[in-house]
């Protein structure tokens, strides 16, 4: 991005210097204002608002107060807490998703037997709304209406539990979303050249030698990229504790800190200082995909 | 995908073969099992609803009877579908003009706009909700239509923006040229050439970005407060039923399998385009 930004002086020299150029940026100004608009405005006015005791209970008593609500986020036990319940769901649900993905790419890939059955129901999840996927499981595992305790032959109170709920939470994330695990590693895979595999088979390398060797160097583009998206996404998880536990049992992650802040208690100034500090904890697990990883994120003139 | 089917010969071993497709089985019932579990639910007499029995003893449409009969769940339906399609085809015009723009010109922006589009598709929508929350109950926006389309349309710009360049950069648009010769207006020429070739690209585009403002709880739950607004997620998420602390299990299964199966439907009708365009974003890019 940085890259981009120092870029910018040139781009306003040249504008208006051919027509193509004028047209380009007139096709894609509306789009360009729409997502500014959005994303970018309302991020520089939750730092603003970050910096005000704000309450929209008492919008008299706004005053400004500095980092004050930075560091009251900072220094409280429930925002780290819910960092580490969010990082406890990432981490769970994105590893099982990467290898029941990276099966299930596989799967698709070679699937000689009920091939379309498989890849229609695997979009099945992914279709589903994950308000209605995170209420399916809720009370699937619920002693009362559930068939889970039965099956399993227990009778537990899976949600009521902070460590059992995480198992739900995290069942239901990588139910919902392995599927588009899948279909990213599957995209890569298509890319591993047959007849390298052929030749490896041909000079007698067995199939996980193959696997190990060869297909897996070659994916490791797709599979970061795959991940970083997944670990992003599974960051910023809200319908599905929101709806299964409401951050009970001490399973609050840091979307649903904010989204109590500032909508259940109309705290302004609080909640926006939440809002700052998870838009940074993204950046931050970009970088660290991008720099540590020396990820070729996106070169799409290139392919052409 | 193409050649994709491993059709070239090989010699797997019988254990090999039962692998692959023990696993296949095992996926198919994973994926499908808590659909079918929120039908059984969806049908099981109110009576029943207890009896921890995955499939249903007795069949009853009340459940359905019953959300229908309440204002709030149609209200809602009407809600998410005009949301979710308004958005969809605002999202996919203002994409459609961006990726026309980024395949088929030079321009030194072309990077940024797909930059951009990149970065916000990784963006947290809880770092808006917010300020949008605040701006919206000052500039009237709270709990209107235009409140929520704004917000998806400008969520969902990313992925209809780089499903369109994949698409498009897949199309002749030499083809156009050859019929304007042949004696074709231009508007001709778009309407019977390229309009054709495109046309599934757009297609694709439509139904990822639909998918996305269907499935949205965040905006929806802080962004509306009545039927005015309110969409199926966030509908059924605040759901009451009778008691304060039970939930209306067989109303929330039953308006959960109505907004679910249609959209099933469209999905398993479309699923080779949609892996398509879900997976050539992923290659491309």
């Amino acid at each position: 991005m940085s890259r981009l930004v120092s870029r910018l002086p040139g781009l306003w020299h040249r504008l208006g210097r051919s027509a193509e150029e004028r047209l380009g940026w007139l096709l894609c100004a509306p789009a360009v204002l729409a997502m500014l608009l959005v994303t970018a405005y309302p991020i520089l006015y939750a730092l603003w608002l970050s910096l005000f005791r704000y309450d929209l209970r008492f919008p008299d008593r706004r005053t400004f107060v500095g980092l004050d609500n930075y560091a009251s986020v900072l220094t409280s036990g429930v925002w780290w807490e819910s960092v580490l319940n969010t990082l406890i769901i990432t981490l769970g649900s994105v590893s099982v998703e990467l290898i029941l993905g990276m099966g299930l790419a596989l799967l698709m890939h070679r699937a000689v037997f009920a091939r379309r059955t498989l890849r229609a129901s695997v979009l099945v999840p992914y279709g589903i709304i994950t308000v209605v996927a995170a209420l399916a499981w809720k009370f699937a595992f619920d002693p009362v209406t559930g068939f889970i305790n039965p099956l399993v032959g227990v009778d537990h109170a899976w949600l009521s539990h902070r460590w059992s709920a995480f198992l739900v939470l995290i069942l239901t994330e990588i139910w919902k979303t392995t599927p588009f695990m899948a279909l990213l590693l599957m995209a890569g895979l298509t890319l591993v050249p047959k007849d390298v595999l052929d030749a490896a088979r041909v000079d007698g390398a067995s199939g996980p030698q193959r696997f190990f060797r060869i297909t897996l160097p070659l994916m490791k583009p797709a599979i970061l990229v795959a991940l970083l998206f997944r670990t992003l996404d599974a960051f910023r998880i809200f319908d599905t504790v929101f709806i299964q536990t409401r951050g009970a049992q001490n399973t609050e992650s840091v979307s649903v800190v904010g989204y109590n802040a500032l909508i259940t208690r109309l705290n302004l100034g609080l909640g926006s200082a939440v809002s700052v500090l998870i838009f940074v904890c993204v950046i931050l697990i970009a970088l660290l995909f991008i720099k540590g990883f020396g990820t070729r994120m996106s070169r799409p003139e290139e392919a052409r | 995908m193409r050649g994709g089917g491993g059709g070239v010969p090989e010699h797997r071993s019988l254990l090999d073969r039962l692998f692959w497709r023990v696993g296949t089985v095992v996926v198919i019932v994973f994926a499908l099992l808590p659909v079918a579990w929120i039908a059984s639910l969806s049908l099981k007499p109110a009576a029943d609803l207890n009896d921890n029995r995955f499939l249903p003893r007795d069949v009853s449409l009340e459940h359905y009877r019953s959300i229908f009969q309440d204002p709030q769940f149609p209200a809602a339906l009407w809600n998410s579908v005009g949301i979710a399609t308004l958005s969809t085809v605002l999202s996919v015009i203002l994409a459609m003009f961006a990726a026309y723009a980024i395949v088929r010109l030079r321009f030194r922006g072309r990077r940024l706009v797909l930059g951009a589009a990149l970065s916000i598709a990784m963006f947290p929508p809880i770092a808006v909700v917010g300020p949008l929350f605040n701006l919206w109950r000052n500039l009237g926006l709270f709990d209107t239509w235009p409140g929520l389309i704004l917000p998806y349309m400008t969520f969902t710009l990313p992925l209809a923006i780089w499903t369109l360049s994949a698409f498009f950069r897949e199309i002749p648009w030499e083809l156009d040229r050859a019929a304007r010769v042949d004696g074709a207006t231009p508007f001709q020429a778009f309407r019977h050439v390229i309009a054709p070739l495109a046309a599934p690209g757009v297609f694709t585009a439509a139904i990822l970005v639909f998918i996305f403002a269907w499935n949205d709880f965040l905006f929806a739950a802080a962004l509306t407060s009545t039927n005015d607004a309110r969409t199926v997620p966030a509908a059924i998420a605040f759901f009451t039923g009778s008691s304060r602390f039970q939930l209306p299990t067989g109303s929330i299964a039953a308006a959960s399998m109505v907004v679910t199966v249609p959209v099933l439907l469209v999905i398993l009708a479309f699923q080779r385009r949609i892996v398509a365009g879900l997976t050539q974003g992923a290659v491309k890019g």
